[in-house]
C-alpha cells in the first residue's frame, strides 16, 4: 500500500499499478488500485477549485482579486481555444473541452505532487478516448444525417468503405494510446532515475520532472483537446 | 534440462524490446524535419511565432504516436510477459 502511491517513496521503487483492496461483485473480484486513489485525489482537487470559484465568482467584483482572475483566465483561456478551432459551434462544446482538460491536465502533472499519474493507467485513457469517439459520432448523425454518413463512408469509391471504417475505429484507439503511452514513458523514466540512482538523486531529477510532468503533460493534455475539437468539428461539417 | 526454457523467453524478449524501441528513429526524423521547417517559417515571418509554434508542437506530437507504439510493444514484453 505504501508503495506505488507514492512514486519518491523509497529506494525499492516500481511504477506498476497496485491493488488497493478488493471486494466480490457478482461473482467477479473488483479490485480498488492506486489509479484510483490518485483519481479520487485529483477529482477532490478540482471539486475544492471548483467550489471556492464558484463562491468567488457569486461574489465577483469589477476590479478582480488574485483568485477571480486566476479563474477568469483560465475560463478566457479555454473558451479562446475552442472558439478559435470550433467557430460559431464553440458554445456547446467549451464545457466539455474544459472539464477534460482541466481533468486531463491536473492527472498529468500530478506526478509533480509523487502521485502515480492517473492517464498512465489504460483504463483512464480509453474511456476519455471513447467518449470523443461517441461525441463524434453522435454528432456525426446529428448534422450529416444517416444518408450523409452513408456517403461519407462510400468516398471516394464505395469499395473503400471497409478502410473509412477501420480509420474512424482507429480514431479512440490512438488517441488514448497517445496520451498514455506519452505519461507512461514519463513515470517509467522517473522511476527509473529514482530507483537507480536513489543515493545521489537529490536535486537534479526536478529537470527531469519539469520536463516529463509539466511540459510533456501540457503538450498532451493540448494535443488530445484539439484532436477532440479537430474530429468533432469535422463531424459537424459546414453547417 | 529443456533448453527453451523461461529464462530463454525473458531474454529473447529483452532483444524484442531493444529491437522494438528502434522505432524512435522515424519521428525522431520527422519531429525534426517538422521543427527544421517551423524554423525557417519563422525566419521569414517573425510576427507568425506564436501560431507557428503551436502548429508545430501539435504535428509533432501526432507524428510520436509510432515511436510511442513501439515503447509500447517494449513495454508489454518486458513487463506484462506475454509470452510465458
Amino acid at each position: 500500500m505504501e508503495q506505488g502511491i507514492l512514486l519518491s517513496a523509497g529506494a525499492d521503487i516500481d511504477f506498476m499499478i497496485h491493488g488497493v483492496f478488493s471486494y466480490e461483485l457478482f461473482g467477479q473480484t473488483v479490485w480498488i488500485t492506486t489509479t484510483h486513489v490518485s483519481i479520487l485525489i485529483v477529482f477532490m482537487v478540482l471539486i475544492g477549485f471548483a467550489i471556492v470559484a464558484n463562491r468567488t465568482m457569486k461574489k465577483a467584483t469589477d476590479v478582480p482579486g488574485p483568485f477571480q482572475n486566476v479563474v477568469e483566465l483560465v475560463v478566457e483561456k479555454i473558451d479562446g481555444m475552442v472558439s478559435g478551432v470550433m467557430g460559431k459551434h464553440a458554445g456547446r462544446f467549451a464545457n466539455y473541452i474544459g472539464t477534460i482538460f482541466v481533468f486531463i491536465l491536473i492527472s498529468n502533472i500530478s506526478g509533480l505532487f509523487g502521485l502515480r499519474p492517473p492517464t498512465a493507467d489504460y483504463g483512464v485513457t480509453l474511456p476519455l478516448g471513447l467518449l470523443t469517439f461517441f461525441l463524434i459520432h453522435f454528432n456525426k448523425f446529428k448534422h450529416q444525417k444517416v444518408k450523409g454518413v452513408l456517403k461519407g463512408y462510400c468516398e471516394p469509391w464505395p469499395i473503400w468503405a471497409p478502410i473509412n471504417l477501420i480509420g474512424d475505429i482507429a480514431v479512440p484507439i490512438s488517441l488514448s494510446l497517445r496520451l498514455f503511452a506519452n505519461v507512461l514513458s514519463g513515470t517509467v523514466m522517473m522511476a527509473l532515475v529514482y530507483g537507480l540512482l536513489s543515493k545521489i538523486a537529490y536535486f537534479w531529477p526536478s529537470v527531469l520532472h519539469i520536463y516529463f510532468d509539466l511540459f510533456s503533460g501540457a503538450i498532451q493534455t493540448y494535443v488530445f483537446c484539439m484532436l477532440t475539437m479537430t474530429y468533432v468539428g469535422s463531424a459537424i461539417g459546414d453547417d | 534440462m529443456e533448453f527453451f526454457n523461461e529464462n530463454f523467453i525473458l531474454g529473447c524478449s529483452a532483444i524484442g524490446a531493444g529491437l522494438a524501441v528502434i522505432a524512435g528513429i522515424g519521428p525522431g526524423v520527422g519531429q525534426g524535419i517538422a521543427a527544421g521547417y517551423a524554423a525557417n517559417a519563422v525566419g521569414r515571418n517573425p510576427g507568425a511565432k506564436a501560431d507557428i509554434t503551436g502548429t508545430m508542437l501539435l504535428g509533432q506530437a501526432v507524428a510520436e504516436t509510432t515511436g510511442l507504439y513501439g515503447l509500447l510493444i517494449a513495454m508489454l514484453l518486458l513487463f506484462v510477459k506475454p509470452l510465458i
